[in-house]
């Protein structure tokens, strides 16, 4: 092992983030130098946070150096543990306390409209991810994250799973391709992640596996949900079985990789995922559980974004991945249903309501008979309206 | 002669001295409790026997009209800031007055930017004393750290005119940059290569300081109309190669912020202003061309649009983006104090209804009516909060000077002030107990917008009433408060010595605040 690690980031361009280097010296002390513009205002609580971890890990004798641009103590903290474990073997975590706000755990019938990614080593984007009011963020390992830079991002993700307040969005993390990322669960799994997303998922054997490993480390035994992605045309083809497996609540495609494997490009009309896109679908549905489209990527075109969004709730979807915050009410607005359908859905279930007073089995509205599963999707987008005010 | 001497507590609760560069001023009364009593300026009173009979007043340089100006030790120049971050006049002022080796000179700009850093050299080497306007980056940092000679005065774009206008400071020599100026010294903003909009801040020194010159680099034949400045009131012209590059006039402010939280916080402005009963038709409203500012008007056009609002008129800063929305019939009037951009030009130039507009008319505490109590919503940005809804925009939480008043205390007069900011910026909180520097009292700030909520002023019983049916996030400060320092933790005080480097003018002359200098 070498005798210096530098980790994270710093730069003129950088903010809310730090470099930590770290060398274990000779001489028993620690020495701390700090360079940073909140100095001032939070030095002395940064150089306490500095010694405390280094006492936890046992380090007496060190010489490190922080470089902040304005990070906060999960982003130091992460750093100088990733710092550490680049020097020494341990297997201690140094764990901030999870913060009340991301307790919680969440249904499986939740609405997943919306999940905007966040690449798990730029801490920055994760901070007010949340107030865009997203359906869910999704803190990334995978290709946002360069190879040399995992460890730094597992670190930081599972601090910022534990620390950072998203205001009431599911928190999904996106892991490696398997079987890499099964070594990514250990830093997620007990630190209150409420959703795994599985990228380039072929069979539902790699949703066992990862069922299997999450078992083993979910010790306070909490409800971990998982959405793995279609990005392959052998995946398209084992569709339902992944779909069908334990845990998984949604089912995602990922555009640019099944194209890619086709041996084909994207293109705007998308002649060449139709099939892909209505077989997720099916197959989604097929086992119950909601299928969610792939990513617009041309942030700066909110009309070309509608005109999708409207496509693939068309094709049956119930959501999709997003990029940029900016893309969020879009997405919410119009995967709602419209008034129209509103309307229409509070028809049939007032006639629903009606008929089960009255004790008639067979429900009508004007001369025409409504089947039960028309009754059901006409209830599922009024409790859509009603936890969600629906679209404006 | 001390910098700053005799402090008493004002009745902000700062300490301020009552004695600045030698002069007496007066602490801070409170709002509306003080009214300047003076007679007026008092300039040179000219005789036209004096000057050229074909009133041709060109001087062959810049050198030779500051010395016919008389030129001498101790003397207040001013300069205007209508090229922003592409002047060359402020800096080829002072160099000159170098080279005759003259020293201790006032610079009174209407604002500094960062092309001024040069100064700082002649404020080491005595050419120039103390600058009374903005202190901006470099030079708010070099007056931060005690380095200037005498003590920094801060003063609004408003404040300024005022002070000049009712003597408050004498202007010796006025150093006036014109795209386009004849003989006699008729000038505007608009003509020549260079042009970079109305000559608003200027107006007062041409009328009140002893002697007037016009640099330009575009002579024109006479006469050179409009006249935003007379040639009657101007003692020499300078035609020079080059006297400012309209380029640097933007400086990345007249582009709508792409950063998702800051469209968050204008958004929200936006929606506020909505809620509020405020957007609707015949309004007035400033119409900022800062990143936020903009991306607010950005939001206003679409809900005028969808709700077919139309209003009266909106103060620029001028952009293509308030052109575009005179010309799709959502406003009459532009009045327009500064011009960013060729479209913005054009349509000053060209469009009756975008009308240029001198600062006595939107801002001066003197004005017999006053166009921004007139206006309906403004939104500004910020440094720092308090929980008082004290509003600081020249210091950072670290102490440190770094922006210029601009017309941030004069906006506080509309009829609705929101402050635009960031609960943090770089973990650093933006909502304090109590603001670094006060620049604008807690009572005129209305509302206090950000991405994490909106804070309404207790004050304002009518806007909590209009918007508490709303599903607008509103919250109390304080809890506002206490979720940031739940994010970035309570910060320390700033280090700051007792001694004084720069104060900060009320728009009625009287003294708010006092800088303190950063201890290393």
């Amino acid at each position: 092992m070498s005798k210096i690690a530098v980790v994270g980031n710093y730069g003129p361009k950088i903010r809310s983030d730090c470099q930590v280097t770290l060398e274990i010296t000779k001489n028993d002390e620690i020495q701390i130098e700090l360079i940073s513009k909140v100095k001032d205002m939070f030095g002395e609580n940064i150089e306490n946070l500095c010694k405390d971890e280094l006492k936890f890990f046992g380090i007496k004798n060190a010489k490190i150096k922080i470089e902040d641009r304005g990070a906060l103590d999960f982003m130091i903290a992460a750093r100088i543990e990733t710092a550490i474990k680049k020097l020494i073997d341990t297997e201690k975590n140094y764990l901030l306390p999870i913060i009340p706000e991301n307790q919680f755990e969440t249904e499986k019938g939740r609405l997943r409209r919306s999940r905007l990614y966040l690449p798990g080593n730029t801490p920055k984007l994760a901070l007010n991810a949340g107030i865009h009011k997203p359906d869910a963020i999704i803190l990334d390992l995978e290709d946002s994250v360069a190879p040399s830079k995992k460890d730094e991002a597992r670190i930081m993700v599972r601090n910022a799973l534990r620390s950072v307040n998203f205001y009431g969005a599911e928190r999904m993390v996106r892991i490696n391709q398997l079987p890499q990322g099964l070594n990514d669960l250990k830093f997620i799994v007990s630190h209150n992640v409420n959703l795994i997303v599985i990228p380039k998922c072929e069979t539902a054997k790699q949703i066992d596996e990862v069922n299997k490993k999450i078992a083993t480390l979910n010790i306070n035994n909490r409800k971990i949900w998982l959405m793995p992605i279609i990005e392959s045309a052998l995946g398209v083809i084992n569709s339902y079985e992944i779909a069908a497996a334990k845990n998984v609540v949604s089912l995602a495609i990922g555009l640019e990789d099944y194209t890619a494997d086709l041996g084909t490009q994207r293109t705007d009309t998308g002649t060449e995922s139709f099939f892909a896109r209505s077989q997720i679908v099916n197959s989604a549905r097929a086992a119950g559980i909601q299928p969610i489209d792939s990513v617009f990527s041309d942030i700066s075109d909110m009309n070309a974004l509608k005109q999708n969004v409207l496509k693939s709730k068309a094709l049956g979807f119930d959501g999709m991945g997003c990029i940029h915050p900016r893309q969020i009410l879009v997405i919410h607005e119009n995967f709602a249903p419209t008034k129209n359908e509103i309307e229409k859905a509070q028809k049939i279930v007032d006639a629903f309501n009606e008929a089960t007073e009255k004790g008639l089995g067979v429900v009508s509205l004007g001369s025409k008979m409504i089947d039960p599963p028309v009754v059901k999707r006409a209830q599922k987008i009024l409790t859509m309206i009603n936890s969600n005010g629906g679209s404006k | 002669m001390k910098k700053a001497d005799k402090f008493v507590k004002n009745v902000a609760g700062r300490m301020v001295p009552t004695i600045v560069n030698g002069k007496k001023v007066t602490p801070f009364q409170g709002i509306n409790k003080f009214k300047p009593n003076r007679k007026g300026a008092s300039p040179h009173v000219p005789t036209t026997i004096n000057y050229p009979k074909d009133g041709n007043k060109i001087v062959e340089s810049l050198k030779k009209a500051l010395i016919k100006s008389g030129l001498k030790d101790g003397m207040t120049i001013s300069t205007h800031h209508h090229y922003r971050n592409g002047d060359y006049v402020a800096n080829m002022v002072f160099d000159i007055a170098a080279e005759l080796g003259v020293k201790n000179l006032v610079w009174l700009p209407s604002a500094a930017f960062p092309c001024h850093a040069p100064i700082i050299e002649h404020m080491n080497s005595g050419v120039v004393h103390h600058v009374e306007g903005s202190l901006n980056g470099a030079l708010g940092d070099f007056c931060s750290h005690g380095k200037m000679e005498g003590l920094g005065y801060l003063r609004s774009h408003g404040g300024r005119f005022r002070a000049i206008s009712d003597g408050e400071i004498h202007i010796d020599i006025a150093v006036l940059a014109a795209s386009g100026a004849d003989i006699m010294g008729n000038a505007n903003g608009v003509l020549g290569k260079h042009p970079f909009g109305p000559m608003s801040f200027s107006k007062t020194d041409a009328k009140n300081a002893d002697r007037t010159i016009i640099v330009t680099d575009s002579l024109i034949e006479f006469p050179c109309y409009p006249w935003e400045i007379m040639g009657n009131d101007v003692d020499f012209v300078v035609t020079l190669d080059e006297i400012g590059d309209p380029q640097k006039i933007v400086s990345g402010t007249t582009k709508i912020t792409k950063s998702p939280d800051r469209l968050l916080i204008a958004e929200n402005c936006a929606k506020f202003v909505e809620a509020a009963g405020i957007l609707k038709n015949g309004m007035n409203f400033q119409a900022g061309a800062g990143g936020t500012s903009l991306a607010f008007v950005h939001f206003i056009k679409e809900m005028m649009v969808k709700k077919g609002i139309k209003a009266r008129s909106m103060i620029g800063g001028s952009t293509k983006f308030l052109v575009d929305m005179m010309e799709e019939g959502l406003t009459d009037y532009i009045f327009d104090g500064q011009t960013f951009g060729l479209e913005a030009l054009s349509s000053l130039r060209d469009n009756q209804n975008h009308i240029p507009i001198d600062i006595f008319d939107i801002y001066d505490f003197h004005a017999k009516s006053n166009l921004v109590q007139m206006m309906d919503v403004i939104v500004l940005g910020s440094t720092e909060v308090d929980v008082n809804f004290n509003a600081n925009c020249v210091s950072h939480s670290d102490g440190r000077m770094l922006h210029g008043i601009g017309g941030f205390q004069n906006c506080m007069m509309a009829k609705c002030t929101i402050i635009a900011v960031p609960t943090f910026r770089d973990r650093i909180p933006v909502i304090r107990d109590e603001v670094t520097t006060l620049v604008a009292p807690g009572e005129l700030v209305d509302v206090i917008v950000t991405e994490r909520g909106i804070c309404i002023n207790p004050n304002r019983k009518d806007l909590i009433e209009a918007t508490k049916n709303s599903d607008l996030p509103i919250v109390d400060i304080h809890d506002l408060k206490n979720e940031v320092e739940r994010i970035c933790g309570k910060p320390k005080k700033p280090k700051l010595s007792n001694e004084a480097v720069a104060v900060v003018e009320w728009v009625d002359g009287t003294i708010l605040d006092t800088i303190k200098k950063v201890v290393k």
